[in-house]
């Protein structure tokens, strides 16, 4: 099987500081990949690259096989990458189904998500709909994030943090909908801070560390242990 | 009664302002740009509309409404030609590219059209007026206050109701974030500009029909368009023909103290605005 996404050699840089080291990643068709590691790790980094808000080379990101790496962040949106961004990042302005209707009001190709299917996904959303999105709850706030991305239909979802600041309980709704969105054809990124809901989500988990991947694989394969030194470098 | 109707006139002459100040209102709620060349951007549409109607015989509403598109294409290359390159996180670059545009303009329509005034004829509709009850209403100051309404409820229309308005909030709250959804905001910006220059021709029309006008009184209309918007709030359209309409009837009461207290009145009052409502009577805008 053909991998929807790939990294090739992705490097990425805040001014002159360098944040990311030669990234060779790929995400398969229907797979759910988390990407863990501790703060400052070049997690959100990664998806910022891939998601186009920061320049890198053309061949360094192939989607399908082609090389999507110089293409502006809108393109990419086209092209059926789509982002949760870290933080949300709702429209403040903007009614909850507003926020929900800016992802396809630029472009959205045929598919499983409409306005009506991501109500049906997230109920909460219906009733709130005339809200402005920033009054809602943190999760609820998350679930307009992910409504909204889910709305153009795209290829690779990618999930920045999403469960940052939010309870447990809230935790556990927003991954409830993770079957549903991989089932209706997205290919899934999940950045994660908590190894344990990685662990559970992810048919494959990759481990970042001062912009370098150290450790990948199966949740089953991966020890405690090599997590643990792969999050924080080797034990001396 | 006297008082009356100098309100009214000042109400009248507030459509004018509030014409002045919408596309300025737009521009700076999409995308923060403070265009400093709006009231030579609306004296450039003057003499289009002039041009259209003395040269091509053009009747000179008809003349008008062929300038609206010719000023629509205007607004959209000059943002995605040159304000677009100027338009980053740093808020002083807009200022001196739209500082330098305002100079520009102001040559251009000098070395063009000469210093001598000019002005529209409507063929004596400017001078009509109509009696209610003791008042005597003029026919073109209602129909640019009437105009001025017009304009706010189409932009309201395409602010609240279109997927193209979400585009302009949503990214007027966070553009990068709007471009992950797919939108070019270069694009979105474009457009705007675009729709605000529309704005500035229907100005530019009353302008040229109330009176005459020349190549140097830009600026001027700059100031009243800055102040009508600052009273009004930043980001709301109803509140920028509100601020228009307080200026206006400010200046008419005090010209009608003194006439050469008519612009001072103006002025005082938009101070006295901001010290007591520093971020105007109706804001929206969050920051």
């Amino acid at each position: 099987m053909s991998p929807v996404l790939q990294t090739h050699d992705l490097t990425a840089f805040y001014g002159d500081f360098q944040a990311l080291f030669g990234i060779d990643m790929h995400l398969d068709e229907g797979e759910t990949l988390a990407i863990i590691g501790a703060n400052g790790a070049g997690k959100s980094t990664l998806l910022r690259a891939i998601s186009g808000l920061l320049p890198h080379a053309a061949d360094a990101v192939l989607l399908e096989g082609r090389p999507v790496g110089n293409l502006p962040a809108f393109e990419l949106s086209h092209q059926g990458i789509s982002m949760v961004p870290e933080g949300r990042k709702l429209f403040a302005s903007l009614s909850v189904e507003e926020n929900l209707k800016t992802g396809a009001d630029a472009f959205t190709r045929p598919g499983f998500w409409s306005l009506e299917r991501v109500y049906e996904l997230f109920p909460i959303l219906k009733e709130r709909q005339h809200q402005p999105a920033t009054s809602l709850s943190g999760g609820q706030q998350q679930m307009v994030a992910i409504g909204r991305a889910l709305m153009s239909n795209p290829k690779v979802l990618l999930c920045d943090e999403i469960s940052l600041g939010l309870a447990p309980v809230v935790i556990r709704d927003i991954y409830a909908a993770l079957p549903q969105i991989r089932e209706a054809g997205a290919s899934v990124v999940v950045v994660e801070q908590d190894i344990g809901q990685a662990m559970k989500v992810a048919d494959r988990v990759i481990c970042m560390m001062e912009g370098r991947v150290t450790l990948e694989g199966t949740p089953a394969d991966l020890s405690r242990e090599a997590i643990h030194n792969a999050y924080f470098g080797d034990a001396a | 009664m006297i008082l009356i109707d100098t309100i009214l006139q000042g109400v009248m002459l507030g459509g004018l302002y509030a014409l002045f100040a919408l596309g300025l209102s737009l521009t700076f709620g999409v995308m923060r740009l403070v265009n400093l060349a709006h009231g030579d951007l609306i004296l450039l549409g003057s003499y289009i509309i002039l041009t259209l109607a003395g040269s091509l015989y053009l009747p000179p509403l008809i003349a008008a409404l062929v300038a609206l598109p010719i000023m629509f294409v205007l607004g959209w290359a000059l943002q995605r030609f040159l304000l677009n390159h100027a338009l980053h996180d740093d808020i002083l670059p807009p200022l001196i590219v739209t500082f330098g545009l305002s100079i520009l303009i102001q040559n251009g329509l000098l070395a063009i059209f000469t210093a001598d005034s000019r002005r529209l004829s409507l063929g004596g509709i400017e001078a009509q007026s109509f009696a209610v009850g003791p008042l005597n209403i003029g026919v073109l100051p209602l129909m640019t206050l009437l105009a001025a309404v017009l304009v706010v409820l189409l932009l309201n229309f395409v602010f609240f109701k279109t997927a193209l308005g979400r585009a302009f909030r949503a990214t007027s709250d966070d553009a990068t974030t709007l471009t992950l959804m797919g939108r070019d905001t270069r694009r979105v910006f474009a457009i705007a500009t675009g729709i605000a220059l529309v704005v500035a021709g229907v100005a530019a029309f009353f302008l040229a029909t109330r009176a005459s006008i020349n190549p140097s009184i830009g600026p001027a209309r700059l100031i009243f368009a800055f102040e009508a918007v600052i009273i009004g709030g930043l980001g709301s359209f109803w509140g920028t023909l509100i601020g228009g309409i307080i200026l206006g009837v400010a200046q008419t009461l005090g010209g009608s103290i003194d006439p050469e207290f008519q612009v001072l009145a103006g002025h005082l009052v938009f101070i006295a605005i901001l010290f007591l409502r520093p971020r105007g009577l109706f804001p929206r805008a969050f920051d």
